[in-house]
């Protein structure tokens, strides 16, 4: 296992992070179900891949612009959020995420189902960024989106999405214009996906619409809940743990699809609440309060 | 245009089949069971072995409903049943793992390649009006027809159908009126991974072919009719798949340039959820 591959690795899995980290917002802040978040990693990468080649900006011009297009549209989301609500929202965003893709696939615009080549590596004041550097970078957007997701949990902002996932009904009546918050959490969900996929399409430098169908979108739903949804440590360590946990166990990779599957109904089955969530065992052991009883699913 | 309608019919027939299971389970215990399309291939599987053992499709469609019922069965028991007191999206998740985990079980055990699954019916294929009608269509339409009836039977005229409804209807209540969940519950995951065990083996002869991921494109499509028909009414979905089924057949043969067969369900839907969010069918909540 040399450097190289590690820090491919390392790539991917801060890119995985974000956009755990991303969805959270939405899922768990906000308790909107979201299958689709797939699709706004994808339009980033788009965005930036094409904004890149296409119109010759540079990356660091075309990733805040990406980011954007990801935003707007996830407020769109947002808006249809209003209006379509619960399970039937969690399919819309299945369907959202299908019909982006057959978009890229079938659009020659967008590549079609070959995708699109050469996208360039960003540079730093002329420079190419070395694939160590990248790593770095890949870290410290990181650490901005925890720091964004942070600041949102605790800010008035988070109470009010709290608010409307506990109980929509009773936040709106308590004077909360659910309407505008949960379109902000969707914009600044997607939004950061959309910078998630930047980073993706730059570091591949070679997309395809299948990097952004939906299985992506279920890998981060089970980074999320397989860490803790609700908790700003869960969805990272989640992120690490399925995206390392694979490419570290080489030897299983005939059973990986196997082992991922188990895992998340396992997790699901026994330890809802994730990991690392609030209630979680690891944690309780970790802080001394002994193991109780592991099933917190009342029969 | 009398083919594209048949071709139509029969392409929704086969979705019907396959998204009455989930709207029968989305009716009572309101999860999301994306493992129905697991259950599906599951059928495929065993339909396929006992046929190559007895050479009976009739054996090979009652071998697959029953491994289907017992696979149906413990999803339900040991799976969704303990984690229904959990928040909503917790179950969802937990399906499209099992969904995963089988999927690439079906592959190790049967081989990622396709296996051939041919049956010989009383005669090869017969023109009709100006279409061409092959044995395997009538075979799906009648199997199609007897399940629904069947379905429908149960459900209206039978003392569990009956239980079944109160359950569908308010699952608190009705317990509480004496209603035997549990064994509502059960029924229902039986009837409805039965149904969709002969859906398996009937798409499998129809395009004799039985592979690991051919539940994978129907496990998402099953929603956008469910969802089509108004999540939980029965006449709803059947009359959305007739409607998915004549539009991709229909789209795909006039206007195939426009888009793939597979995004049509979910455009649909999508747009008529914007206008109607509770289905087509279904009732204001």
């Amino acid at each position: 296992m040399g450097l190289g591959y590690l820090t491919t690795i390392g790539t991917l899995v801060c890119i995985y992070a974000i956009l755990a980290i991303s969805l959270n917002i939405i899922s768990g802040y906000a308790g909107q179900a979201s299958l689709g978040h797939a699709a706004f990693f994808g339009i980033g990468a788009y965005a930036s891949a094409l904004l890149t080649l296409k119109l010759g900006i540079g990356f660091w011009v075309a990733a805040p612009l990406a980011m954007m297009a990801a935003g707007a549209i996830g407020a769109v989301v947002g808006v249809i959020s209003l209006r379509i609500k619960g399970d039937f929202l969690a399919v819309t965003t299945i369907g959202i995420n299908f019909v982006i893709v057959t978009v890229f696939e079938y659009s020659d615009f967008f590549g079609g189902a070959y995708g699109i080549m050469g996208i360039q590596y960003p540079t730093l004041f002329g420079v190419k960024i070395s694939k160590g550097y990248y790593l770095l970078m890949c870290l410290g957007f990181v650490g901005l989106c925890a720091l964004f997701s942070l600041l949102v949990s605790k800010s008035w902002l988070g109470l009010a999405l709290e608010a409307i996932r506990e109980n929509e009904a009773a936040a709106e009546a308590s004077g909360i214009n659910c309407a505008k918050f949960k379109i902000i959490a969707f914009a600044f969900g997607c939004a950061w996906a959309g910078l998630a996929g930047v980073l993706f399409a730059h570091f591949m430098r070679f997309i395809t619409p299948n990097d952004f169908a939906f299985p992506i979108s279920i890998t981060i739903v089970a980074m999320m809940v397989v860490g803790g949804i609700g908790t700003l440590r869960g969805p990272i360590l989640g992120a690490l743990l399925m995206a390392a946990l694979p490419e570290l166990l080489r030897p299983l990779a005939n059973y990986r699809l196997l082992f991922y599957g188990g895992l998340i109904v396992l997790m699901t089955r026994f330890q809802p609440q994730g990991l690392f969530g609030d209630k979680a065992f690891i944690l309780r052991m970790l802080l001394g309060r002994g193991p109780r009883s592991m099933r917190h699913s009342g029969d | 245009m009398v083919q594209q309608f048949l071709n139509g019919i029969i392409t929704g027939s086969l979705y019907a089949l396959i998204a009455v299971g989930l709207t029968m389970v989305y009716g009572i215990l309101r999860i999301l069971h994306i493992a129905h399309a697991a259950v599906f291939v599951g059928g495929a599987y065993i339909g396929l072995v006992a046929y190559t053992f007895t050479g009976s499709l009739v054996l090979a469609l009652i071998a697959a409903a029953a491994g289907c019922s017992v696979l149906g069965y413990l999803i339900q028991r040991y799976l969704y049943t303990p984690m229904l007191t959990e928040e909503r999206i917790v179950p969802l998740i937990a399906s499209v793992g099992l969904f995963i985990l089988c999927e690439d079980l079906f592959r190790l055990l049967g081989g990622p390649y396709i296996r051939a699954f041919k049956v010989d019916l009383w005669f090869e294929k017969i023109a009709f009006l100006e279409a061409v009608v092959t044995a395997h269509q009538v075979l799906i339409l009648i199997t199609t027809a007897v399940c629904l009836l069947v379905v429908y039977a149960v459900i209206s005229k039978t003392k569990l159908g009956l239980a079944w409804q109160a359950t569908a209807q308010d699952m608190d209540t009705a317990r509480a009126m004496g209603v035997n969940i549990r064994q509502v519950v059960t029924f229902n995951f039986i009837i409805a991974s039965s149904i969709a065990a002969i859906a398996g083996v009937m798409t499998a002869i129809n395009y004799n072919s039985v592979l690991p991921t051919m539940g994978s494109v129907i496990s998402y499509k099953m929603f956008a009719i469910v969802v089509l028909g108004g999540m939980g009414s029965i006449p709803g979905t059947v009359v959305a798949s007739l409607i998915i089924g004549m539009s991709e057949t229909f789209m795909s043969a006039y206007f195939g340039f426009i888009m793939p067969r597979d995004a049509i369900a979910f455009t649909a839907m999508i747009l008529i959820l914007i206008v109607r969010p509770q289905g087509l069918f279904g009732r204001a909540r």
